[in-house]
């Protein structure tokens, strides 16, 4: 866990509320928009520290907001919560497996339109909700679902291919040096 | 079991959340502003990869088509021409029948038309909005319509120096007053349908008495003073009484296509 992996996750929400706003195929096929978020955020709370878990979700949540009509800053809450959650959890889940990221992934996809419709809604706000929110809740949820295992394999070939490499072991041992004498 | 970090970390946010939550409209303004300008290199390549994408294709249209829609732009230009003075003539005729009678011109709104290009969608699934690439710096202000020929789109919502957020038909934010074309000309107010039917919006609050027939044209009422008498919105789908037999409400079909907007017009001062 270093700075470059926090920089690597900030950058990548940065380029995903990007293509949701540029990209509109989805919502065309599918009725929905998906969201790249969650699935970073379950990216972050699985492998990464706390600071960088709530700087992805005030970053990632700011940068959706402006390209959005969401009232500013409303979804760095639902964001971290998911996060949150994740991360307290995180010894108990088999993060490597694909099943486990696909699952998260839906839980996090579903979890985070679902509790920002409901902040939206008790802030006073009329965001444009009924029957079909819930196709579309199911649509990103299923995005998220089959996105979050894409953005662990994404993000750890980035990793690796940008990260220092690790010292590989010296072929020299103490022991088998031979010690010459003075003559 | 949460520990120490965890609690600061969630208090953390929980304040930044709620200060800028909190943060008066003119500031959340100019934050939601100084934030987007983050994305001004990416409006940049997006527009020139959208450009030479739009261009590639150019070299390979056979000369046998090229002339074919020339020949067929050449019709349509004749066409409208003839229209055009048809309309000037009874715009002619109209202006001295006012002036007769000395009755106050309506908003003339289709000279000042000025084109915008799409440039980024809603990523939120629950507003519909655009953002076009005018700003401030090119005279728009909040509130001005926005239409293609087909019909009407929305009106500008919030204005930053160089591009606009454009609010459409169906956001629960951008209410209508419409009129319904027929012989009682009733007026309604034209709201959002629901989350999947984005071609679709609906007009409530019609009189009881209301008989209205699929295809009846709706216009806007000029009621409101937002959006100016005469730019038509679409036709009715169907209707039906809500609210115990209160009030009438239709289903529109929207004449402009939503879902495929590259270009608008805004309706300048």
């Amino acid at each position: 866990m270093t700075t470059f992996h926090t920089i690597l996750l900030l950058v990548a929400a940065f380029f995903a509320v990007f293509a949701q706003a540029a990209l509109d195929g989805a919502r065309h096929w599918l009725g929905a928009q998906l969201d790249l978020l969650p699935a970073l955020m379950v990216y972050a709370a699985l492998r990464t520290n706390l600071a960088t878990m709530a700087l992805l979700a005030m970053f990632g949540g700011l940068c959706f907001d402006t390209l959005s009509a969401n009232p500013f800053g409303i979804t760095m809450l639902p964001l971290f919560g998911v996060g949150f959650v994740l991360h307290v959890r995180r010894e108990l889940i088999l993060r490597d497996q694909v099943f486990a990221q696909f699952v998260l992934g839906l839980a996090a996809g579903a979890a985070t339109p679902t509790l920002t419709l409901l902040l939206l809604l008790t802030g006073g706000y009329a965001p444009l909700a009924g029957w079909g929110s819930l196709w579309q809740i199911a649509v990103m949820g299923f995005g998220g679902g089959v996105l979050t295992p894409l953005v662990f394999a994404a993000l750890a070939l980035c990793d690796r291919a940008l990260r220092y490499r690790p010292a590989t072991q010296s072929s020299f041992r103490p022991d088998r040096d031979i010690r010459r004498g003075r003559f | 079991m949460l520990k120490r970090p965890h609690y600061v970390a969630l208090s953390l946010v929980v304040l930044a959340a709620l200060v800028v939550l909190n943060l008066p409209s003119g500031a959340a303004s100019r934050f939601k502003l100084a934030f987007s300008t983050l994305f001004l290199p990416l409006f940049g390549l997006a527009t020139t990869t959208q450009n030479a994408a739009n261009h590639a294709s150019d070299p390979l249209v056979p000369r046998e088509e090229l002339t074919r829609q020339n020949e067929q732009l050449r019709r349509e230009n004749l066409k409208l021409q003839i229209a055009a003075a048809q309309t000037a003539e009874t715009a002619r005729e109209n202006a001295r029948l006012r002036k007769l009678l000395a009755w106050r011109e309506q908003s003339p709104w289709k000279d000042k038309l000025r084109l915008a290009r799409v440039v980024l969608r809603e990523p939120a699934n629950w507003w519909r909005s655009v953002q076009v690439d005018l700003g401030s710096r090119d005279g728009l202000r909040p509130n001005l319509p926005v239409l293609t020929p087909e019909g009407l789109v929305g009106r500008v919502a919030s204005v930053s120096f160089d591009r606009s957020q454009v609010l459409l038909v169906g956001d629960p934010n951008c209410k209508v007053s419409a009129l319904v074309e027929n012989e009682t000309r009733v007026h309604g107010v034209l709201g959002p349908a629901g989350p999947l039917e984005s071609e679709l919006a609906v007009l409530s609050f019609l009189p009881p008495a209301t008989t209205l027939k699929p295809g009846q044209n709706i216009f806007t009422s000029g009621l409101g003073g937002i959006f100016p008498k005469g730019i038509p919105i679409g036709k009715v789908v169907d209707s039906r009484p809500v609210e115990y037999g209160l009030y009438v409400e239709a289903r529109v079909k929207l004449a402009a296509n939503l879902n495929a907007l590259e270009e608008v017009w805004v309706l300048m001062p």
